[in-house]
């Protein structure tokens, strides 16, 4: 019987690192520590001795984990990103879901494999939502400014609603840019005219 | 004809101006290439997006191909180095603590003389320092060592501390750390928001330091010759159209929009002129090749910089230096740059390799076309560095 690997996660959000740490305790034996706070990033890593981290590839503060790497660094077993030939395919995988990990020289690629699949199943999820978060912010922030551009060409040409949206989406499609694009620009132009 | 569209990781840095400027002024165009530039969180995930393909090229820091193939940083794929994006360009900045500090003491804040300054902070900082840098493979942390190892500071318990550029002027507020060498904007952010003093440009340490290069995967150079010779035309005329004095203020303007740096033109314009601003209380100070794209051949990847890389990381790591050496030669792809820009009238020095350091003022050396004036690249110190006797 193997002892339980250990897997540090750096993450801020509380919701989205209990979401990795129940992925990962229901896949395999393990201890999970969660690091929120950045400051002295490295060695609060190193006190836990991990074989695995675990951190959002959109993390700025990535680079600071960097410095696990080296033969100077806090950890005094060598660690870095996907050593094993095993784990290459899983390399590209974890980068498109946006999760990198780093590991503990030595670690059997068999048990580093399922830690990796449920990180990048989980991550996959985590970055679907954010886009999809994201996609309905911009939508709306889109309508919101259709919605004056409307109102803009309502009053200046004393003209209706439907006829308004016609005619901001003819120009669009007559200048080969999206209705959204031509709406800003009436409004940053009526903007400037006052 | 639709253009080709070619994938490049990049951080939002003032130096990152010859990717944007391919792109949005034209140079990628003409080459029917249109660059997908994509800014990435850190510079870890730049190399990683490289190495495993989510991107063909990128603005890389010039160190890390070559401790990648020292096998440093866990990353070990084959990465070229096909040219020079930027030459220059670091600042090192401090705490206003510090500053309060070492103008008690009478210093000048020259920005210029770096063995003076490495003995007045030395003095000034008897119990030690932290300094921040962006990454531990980065012309920062070469240069802060250069610098440390040459001056007083050397005495001093030193800390340099990998921290994300964008958070530096924060973690100097923090007190997280004493000082930095970070790229503009950053060091003009730190003293315009009021925490930090510019100390010294990088250049006061190094005359002429390889900053950021174009880096491919080396496969990918075998298999893309035709695309690869595409960027690195549009990537050259780029970097020719920035070096011209009457592109300055159409530049700033466009690295300061919000796709891009989202910083205001005047800081950026700081870096692209080298009149910077290096006190909170507004002293300026000009600084002659303060950031190059193109004079005295700087887009040129010569050999002996990836050799001088190389050795430096080897002394610091225990790697051995005469491997690491030849390691790095082979990263710096001055052959490459020869095949692909030939036919461009571009500067191409006769030789791939030259003494580090010993030009104290512009010299005319021997090119393919006739002569190239190469620029200063003295170190502070006045040390030589000869990649054939090391």
């Amino acid at each position: 019987m193997t002892a339980p690997l250990t897997i540090v996660i750096v993450e801020e959000d509380r919701d989205r690192a209990g979401a990795i740490v129940d992925a990962l305790k229901g896949t395999v034996a393990c201890e999970v520590h969660v690091i929120g706070n950045t400051t002295g990033l490295a060695r609060k890593i190193a006190a836990h001795q991990p074989d695995v981290v675990l951190i959002d590839i959109d993390n700025p503060t990535r680079d600071m984990l960097e410095e696990l790497t080296l033969a100077s660094g806090p950890l005094d077993r060598p660690v870095a990103m996907f050593v094993s030939s095993a784990a290459g395919g899983l390399a590209r995988a974890a980068i498109e879901a946006g999760v990198s990990a780093y590991v503990v020289d030595g670690l059997r690629p068999e048990r580093l494999k399922p830690v990796m699949d449920a990180a990048i199943a989980r991550f996959q999820i985590m970055r679907q939502m954010r886009t999809e978060l994201a996609e309905t912010r911009r939508a709306l922030e889109e309508r919101k400014v259709i919605d004056r551009a409307k109102g803009l060409l309502m009053k200046a040409r004393g003209i209706g609603e439907d006829e308004a949206y016609a005619l901001l989406r003819r120009t669009a499609m007559d200048q080969g840019r999206r209705v959204a694009e031509v709406a800003e620009a009436l409004v940053t132009a009526a903007g400037l005219l006052g | 004809m639709k253009a080709v569209s070619l994938p490049v990781a990049y951080i939002p840095l003032v130096d990152a101006a010859p990717l944007i400027a391919a792109q949005e002024i034209g140079f990628a165009e003409a080459e029917g290439l249109s660059l997908d530039l994509i800014a990435a969180p850190s510079w870890s995930s730049v190399r990683d997006m490289l190495a495993f393909g989510r991107v063909d090229a990128a603005h890389l820091l010039s160190p890390v191909p070559v401790a990648m193939a020292l096998g440093l940083g866990g990353v070990t794929t084959a990465i070229s180095a096909v040219s020079t994006i930027s030459v220059n360009g670091d600042v090192i900045g401090v705490s206003r603590g510090i500053e309060a500090r070492l103008r008690a003491s009478g210093f000048s804040f020259d920005f210029a003389d770096a063995a003076a300054a490495g003995r007045a902070l030395a003095a000034a900082c008897s119990d030690g320092l932290t300094v921040g840098v962006p990454f531990p493979f980065s012309m920062h942390a070469e240069l802060l060592h250069y610098w440390i190892e040459a001056t007083p500071l050397s005495q001093l318990r030193i800390d340099i501390r990998t921290v994300p550029p964008p958070l530096m002027a924060q973690a100097l507020a923090a007190g997280d750390i004493d000082a930095f060498c970070v790229g503009e904007p950053w060091g003009s952010v730190a003293v315009e928001t009021g925490v930090g003093a510019l100390l010294l440009p990088g250049s006061a340490i190094w005359s002429f330091a390889p900053e950021k290069v174009l880096a491919v995967r080396t496969g990918w150079a075998e298999t893309e010759p035709h695309l690869l010779g595409r960027l690195m035309r549009a990537v050259w005329r780029a970097g020719r159209w920035l070096a011209d004095p009457d592109s300055r203020t159409a530049a700033a303007e466009l690295l300061s929009r919000r796709t891009w740096l989202d910083v205001p033109s005047e800081v950026i314009d700081r870096g692209l002129s080298g009149r910077l601003t290096i006190l909170p209380s507004g002293e300026t100070r000009e600084v002659p090749g303060f950031l190059e794209f193109h004079r005295g051949a700087a887009t040129f990847p010569w050999r002996s910089h990836a050799t001088w890389i190389a050795r430096r990381i080897a002394a610091r790591t225990g790697l051995d230096p005469n491997d690491a050496a030849s390691a790095a030669a082979r990263v710096f792809r001055s052959d490459l740059y020869r095949e692909q820009l030939a036919s461009l009238g571009a500067d191409m020095p006769g030789a791939s390799q030259k003494i580090e350091g010993s030009l104290s003022h512009p010299t005319a050396v021997a090119s393919t076309s006739g002569r190239v004036i190469l620029p200063p690249d003295r170190f502070f110190d006045g040390r030589i560095f000869d990649p054939s006797r090391e």
